[in-house]
């Protein structure tokens, strides 16, 4: 079929990817892609209904500020999606010091923040971009766990 | 043949096994889906053919699970089957049972009987396979350190007369050692999640061991290699390739290569069809065919 198409149609076609390479990526902030204010807001009310639902992540919540926390982890993904916004919280050592926490909390809380932007409509892409940096932050979220070994 | 009847009756358990666990309902499941991988051919966590350094099960740290899998390989003059069950336990250790069966087709068996001059008129052999292996250090996904995995897989052939008899093997038993490095390279091409993995083996194994071990080499280190890219939860798609010892000058032993799609519709279930390329095996030249693996976690 492909040589059946008049030149003007491949050519088009060529400057169509061309422009939509060109114009796409670089602009959109990962913030953006997750759907800016609203979509962060969504997925950190997702976050939490998933950790309500958790046996194991529920209870690490028990002695929390639970509209401080909704206001921080909305600035933290903020601000590491490359939004807008300064994230005003502790550090992740301090705040999980004391939690006992190990790898299955850690793991629960990567699928529970996957299922919370799945159900908010963010691509897989957009995702797994966002576990990369919290996967980041594995090594201060677990210091006190690590460091006593 | 009492022996047969018993190892049949054995790999109906682990049927029984898979639908109990299915029954039982799921207990410690913390880890990642997807993360712990399949179980390969001789009952490890890994690929299809490939030992991974991931340890199997979704338990995690303070967990312990049990997951078990029927696989049946089909290629132009054999069919392989294999039933395996493996218990993960703190993300560290895990100990693992495969049975396999290899069945000659009716064509094998005639080649069989014709190159034996009678002797050998069919062949079914029946291989066990006990596995260890235990996380050294460094994690699948968090931390710079690919996780590290040194483990064993002891077989026991009951049925190697004809590889040590006709073929050359020494042994009718052997272990196999090996050390695996794997990571899951997040957000690394296209926005896809992407597993590597490297596996180093000493082996004295004759396709699998199912050949017998030993011959006219005694051992050898063979090189492993399996990539995977996670299009997303739930499904990875990925390819495999295997090096084998080829230590008998009365045959050859080719490499093994795959190419597989594996699903992952929850923690219980994992599902792994594939095509595989065995190469030379015995008498029979360019051995390909379907891979296909079910298996349930506790």
């Amino acid at each position: 079929m492909a040589f059946l198409m008049g030149r003007k149609t491949v050519l088009g076609f060529v400057c169509g990817l061309l422009l939509a390479c060109a114009s796409q990526p670089q602009q959109t902030t990962l913030y953006q892609r997750m759907g800016g204010e609203a979509g962060v807001r969504t997925i950190v009310d997702n976050f939490l209904y998933e950790v309500g639902d958790s046996a194991l992540l529920r209870p690490l919540f028990n002695d929390i500020d639970l509209p401080r926390f909704r206001t921080k982890l909305a600035e933290q993904l903020c601000e590491i999606s490359g939004g807008p916004c300064r994230y005003s919280g502790d550090n992740m050592t301090e705040v999980h010091a004391g939690m006992a926490m190990n790898n299955r909390h850690f793991d629960a809380t990567v699928t529970a923040l996957t299922r919370a932007m799945e159900a908010a409509g963010v691509d897989v892409a957009s995702q797994n971009a966002m576990l990369k940096k919290l996967a980041a932050m594995h090594g201060d979220v677990m210091r006190e766990t690590i460091a006593p070994e | 043949m009492k022996s047969n009847a018993w190892w049949r009756a054995l790999v109906t358990r682990i049927w029984l096994l898979i639908l109990l666990m299915w029954a039982a309902g799921a207990c410690a499941q913390s880890r990642i889906l997807a993360t712990p991988g399949a179980m390969q051919l001789e009952g490890s966590a890994g690929g299809g053919l490939v030992p991974w350094a991931v340890i199997g099960s979704y338990a995690s740290e303070d967990e312990w699970g049990a997951s078990a899998a029927l696989t049946a390989v089909q290629v132009n003059d054999f069919s392989l089957t294999q039933a395996s069950v493996l218990l993960g336990f703190d993300e560290r250790w895990e100990v693992s049972y495969a049975h396999q069966t290899l069945r000659l087709g009716n064509q094998g068996a005639a080649d069989l009987a014709q190159a034996t001059a009678g002797a050998f008129p069919n062949l079914t052999i029946e291989q066990d396979i006990f596995g260890v292996k235990g996380r050294i250090t460094g994690n699948l996904i968090y931390g710079a350190l690919p996780q590290i995995s040194a483990g064993l897989q002891y077989k026991i052939n009951h049925n190697a007369d004809i590889s040590t008899q006709v073929l050359g093997a020494r042994s009718t038993r052997g272990v196999d050692y090996y050390v695996a490095a794997s990571k899951l390279y997040l957000d690394a091409l296209w926005g896809r999640n992407i597993l590597v993995n490297g596996t180093l083996r000493h082996s004295r194994a004759n396709q699998l061991g199912l050949l017998g071990f030993g011959g006219d080499r005694n051992s050898a280190w063979m090189g492993e290699v399996s990539m995977a890219v996670l299009l997303n939860r739930h499904w990875a798609v990925g390819v495999e390739y295997r090096q084998k010892p080829d230590l008998l000058n009365s045959v050859r032993e080719d490499a093994w290569a795959d190419a597989f799609v594996a699903w992952f519709p929850s923690k219980r279930v994992t599902l792994v069809a594939a095509y595989a390329d065995l190469g030379n095996i015995a008498l029979w030249d360019a051995q390909r065919g379907w891979y296909l693996s079910l298996q349930i976690n506790n």
